[in-house]
């Protein structure tokens, strides 16, 4: 037997917990924005009941770390792998209460025709998808290069989240009647924003994993 | 605060990164040991600071008890060996022609792996030091045995069996015994040589928190195979390997943060 080699087995089990965790909240998160552009309530309701799952796997992705670390003592590196599974777990687990949260807006804007903002939500949805999903990768990896670019692409998601807002305001000077609606996607932009700044978060955890120092990529 | 991402490279130049003006009890430069034709020290530069625990970890045989067993010239028992470098101990070479060992010991007192008690009384275990110093006043005697005991954390658990014979109480109370009788000769430096390799659990804690307190009043230097007793106790951590000295720093930075991935591979236990 290897040296190591249950640990290293165990390790790599919470890591595919954590990825698996994570497909199911960037899943979660794509299937609400659809919902609300679809005006599909059963998908809505869908993602909130999925969202048990995914409390509960981060629960269990918690339990598995702690027992790694009492059981193996591990240091260095291999303690910061763990503690980082632990965190972008949290991340992730909000990550897919944003999705309930987008999911519940579906719901009580229901059939209600959408401003023509919605387009630009569904771009920042694509953009912040696409980050997590990178930030996963870069993970799995440990590739900090990677993690950085995907950190520089939130300046995208914060300019697209601005002028939605913008956007949004003027819609409702124009269609007062709408001003409810309009409020339900700020918040819908905000979550958006919201979970991109998850991306940039996981992408400063690997470069504490990879490096053992903190640093500030919002910078 | 916040590093910025270039500032910062893992570097394998130098295996001491430890530089501070806390008053040094040993330095250590350029030593090198042959025991015959086989090296087992290799250009050892390390200093070590009063008032703190170092410890020495590595794989077996990689040099770290040879390297203690130096520091009070000990290893000199062992025929065939040579040496070359210096080894100052408050400023003086330890190796020179007029340096006397016996003052070096009376400086430098030493606890084994395994608790070595002398078949004799505690009480005459821990006045052996004193006695033989030429100290004979009863009272004197006393009031040293009884700090000693103290000192070692276990003057309540013997005080009333003082002249029982010291192989009659548990390894780990026979360690603290002979912890106390290095302390009865007021030495400077204690040399720990895998204190607790013997021990169970709670003797192994009991040793550990006495070497806490012995830090105050002592600076201590402690081989270890116990990889979490390093980080629990010492406060810098020198990694040997092969007979060199990989890397020394800050206990933290060792166990957190290595420089080289060595040192990094062997506290993973992925080696050794």
């Amino acid at each position: 037997m290897a040296v190591r080699e249950k640990f290293e087995l165990e390790l790599k089990s919470a890591q595919d917990q954590l990825i698996t965790l994570s497909n199911m909240s960037i899943e979660a998160m794509d299937k609400a924005v659809d919902a609300l552009i679809n005006h599909d309530i059963d998908s809505a309701l869908e993602v909130i009941e999925d969202d048990n799952d995914i409390n509960k796997l981060e629960e269990e992705i918690n339990d598995h770390v702690v027992l790694l670390i009492a059981k193996q003592a591990p240091v260095a590196t291999d303690l910061r792998r763990l503690i980082v599974i632990i965190k972008v777990a949290a991340d992730m687990e909000r990550v897919g209460d944003y999705a309930v949260n987008v999911a519940k807006e579906a719901i009580r804007i229901g059939s209600e025709e959408l401003v023509a903002t919605i387009g630009q939500i569904d771009t920042m949805r694509k953009l912040a998808i696409a980050m997590l999903r990178q930030v996963i990768e870069a993970f799995i990896d440990e590739d900090i290069v990677k993690a950085k670019e995907i950190a520089e692409l939130d300046d995208q998601v914060d300019e697209l989240y601005g002028d939605s807002i913008i956007k949004l305001m003027k819609a409702g000077a124009e269609s007062p009647e709408k001003l409810k609606q309009i409020t339900q996607l700020a918040f819908v932009c905000r979550y958006m924003e919201r979970t991109a700044d998850y991306s940039t978060n996981i992408a400063e955890q690997l470069f504490f994993l990879v490096r053992g120092q903190r640093y500030d990529l919002n910078q | 605060m916040m590093t910025t991402i270039v500032e910062k490279e893992r570097t394998t130049e130098s295996p001491v990164r430890v530089k501070e003006h806390a008053k040094s009890v040993y330095s250590t430069n350029q030593l090198n040991l042959w025991y015959g034709s086989n090296h087992a020290l290799k250009n050892i530069d390390l200093d070590i600071k009063e008032h703190e625990v170092t410890a020495i970890i590595g794989p077996s045989g990689c040099g770290k008890s040879t390297y203690i067993k130096t520091l009070n010239r000990m290893v000199e028992l062992v025929p065939s060996v040579k040496t070359s470098g210096e080894i100052l101990y408050r400023d003086r070479n330890i190796f020179d022609s007029n340096y006397s060992v016996e003052e070096l010991r009376t400086r430098v007192g030493m606890v084994f792996q395994k608790p070595n008690p002398f078949p004799k009384s505690i009480y005459d275990n821990v006045a052996y030091g004193p006695r033989i110093h030429g100290i004979r006043n009863k009272k004197i005697l006393n009031e040293i045995v009884e700090k000693s005991l103290r000192g070692a954390a276990i003057w309540d658990e013997v005080k009333d069996r003082l002249h029982e014979n010291a192989y009659g109480v548990s390894g780990g109370q026979q360690q603290r015994i002979c912890i106390a009788r290095a302390l009865a000769i007021e030495p400077d430096v204690i040399l720990m040589d895998e204190p607790t390799s013997a021990l169970d659990p709670i003797s192994t804690l009991k040793i550990e928190e006495l070497v806490q307190e012995l830090k105050k009043d002592y600076s201590i230097i402690i081989v270890t195979h116990n990889m979490q007793q390093a980080a629990r106790i010492s406060d810098k951590t020198a990694f040997f390997l092969n007979g060199e000295v990989v890397e020394f720093d800050h206990t933290d930075t060792i166990f957190s943060n290595p420089s080289d991935k060595r040192t990094e591979d062997y506290i993973s236990g992925r080696f050794g």
